[in-house]
């Protein structure tokens, strides 16, 4: 077994051009090619991409589920954002 | 999202107590078909069982390339030989799908691949029967793929949502799988009496094997109940066993070849087939390491493992000299 573990990489693909690249799931990789290399062999063995994002999974920083009220409570109270809080007449169209 | 990060986070959330409420709440996340994620809060014991159930799961993809793996020089075309390569690698792919599920609860990619090669992991019994003929080939996509697609179809909706989605992906792939084992039945059949009596004796020996694949009776299975709780299970195994054979005799029915089970009947008044008992023995047996391939399986990978490690070796120190030189 090799001393040190290759570092983990996630995987993501834009299924067409026009679409956003999405998260499919993760690799191990020596080096950045290899991961990309990696990603193609194991993701996209039926042409399910057009473009492949890899990205090492320590570099990506995210929100903590312990604290996901907390962080997303400045949106919670602000109502007034979506179109449903406004109330138009009948009769008043292309609105 | 598979982050190595989310490991920190685990550890320290394994040293806060489980108190009843925290219990509570997960359990009325999971009625409520909310998905977990890795970093989400989870008892260690649904942790545990899913840790043990995804890598149990990839190991047997990679073990499962073996027996197939065995013909690929030796398929009669070479249109049946780039099939049945792509049919092996796709296994490879599927094991490491589930690798990265597993590795999102904590556990490393080493110390699962370490398990395995110990032997102290174990992998689906049915690995462990040898492939002896060109139509076990034909028998493992239609029999061993189809019960595994009957196992793996619920799965996609299991609670876990890295498993889930994994589960997703595999059961598009396996589709493919068991199709093209059942036309390799379907044109041995459509053979020659040599031909067709290859098949059948394939459906011999490849039949019984399979139905132990959805593992004990439910009055024998010690993980089943807490598993349906947490939603990572979402049929009994007897459940699925009843399914496959249902839909598999209709299907041998079609090839003309004929299930080895004198005991087999169907019943009108349930709408199911009975079948006789399953040779329980056999399955601790091959189970606890004593079929007829399970030294051979666990050599063959240790090999595998051994003979690449100055592949592996030279990469690292490759990318290591790389990032030497752009950091100088």
């Amino acid at each position: 077994m090799s001393k040190q573990e290759w570092p983990l990489y996630e995987v993501f693909i834009r299924t067409k051009s026009g679409l956003s690249h999405r998260h499919a799931g993760s690799v191990h990789a020596a080096d950045d090619q290899m991961a990309l290399g990696n990603a193609r062999d194991t993701y996209t063995r039926r042409s399910e991409g057009v473009s492949l994002w890899v990205v090492r999974s320590d570099s990506i920083v995210a929100s903590d589920p312990a604290e996901t009220s907390a962080f997303f409570e400045p949106a919670e109270d602000k109502i007034y954002r979506h179109p449903t809080f406004y109330k138009i007449p009948d009769g008043v169209e292309n609105l | 999202m598979y982050t190595q990060g989310l490991d920190q986070a685990g550890k320290e959330q394994r040293e806060v107590a489980e108190t009843a409420d925290m219990l509570d709440a997960f359990q009325a996340r999971i009625d409520a078909e909310e998905k977990i994620e890795a970093k989400d809060w989870m008892p260690e014991a649904y942790r545990r069982t899913l840790i043990r159930q995804i890598s149990q799961h990839a190991h047997s993809e990679i073990i499962g390339m073996q027996p197939e793996g065995n013909w690929l020089t030796r398929a009669p075309s070479l249109k049946r030989k780039a099939i049945l390569l792509a049919k092996v690698q796709d296994e490879a792919g599927h094991g490491l799908y589930l690798y990265s599920a597993a590795e999102t609860l904590g556990v490393s990619r080493d110390q699962m691949v370490g398990d395995l090669l110990s032997g102290k992991a174990k992998y689906s019994s049915i690995f462990n029967y040898p492939t002896l003929s060109w139509a076990d080939i034909g028998a493992i996509g239609w029999l061993v793929d189809g019960a595994a697609i009957m196992n793996q179809i619920p799965l996609c909706r299991c609670s876990y949502g890295p498993y889930a989605r994994a589960m997703v992906r595999v059961c598009k792939e396996e589709s493919f799988h068991q199709r093209q084992g059942f036309e390799i039945m379907l044109t041995l059949c459509r053979g020659t009496d040599e031909q067709k009596a290859m098949a059948q004796d394939a459906l011999n020996r490849w039949w019984w094997p399979s139905l132990m694949m959805f593992g004990p009776n439910d009055s024998e299975s010690k993980h089943s109940a807490q598993s349906m709780a947490w939603k990572i299970k979402r049929f009994s195994n007897d459940e699925l066993r009843q399914k496959f054979v249902d839909v598999t005799v209709q299907q041998a029915g079609y090839l003309g070849i004929s299930v080895p089970d004198d005991e087999l009947r169907f019943d009108e008044a349930s709408g199911h087939y009975t079948f006789g008992e399953i040779d329980w023995q056999e399955f601790i047996d091959v189970i606890a390491g004593n079929g007829p391939c399970n030294k051979q399986r666990l050599l063959k990978r240790r090999a595998a493992h051994d003979d690449g490690a100055w592949v592996r070796e030279a990469a690292q120190a490759y990318a290591s000299k790389q990032a030497a030189r752009a950091a100088a």
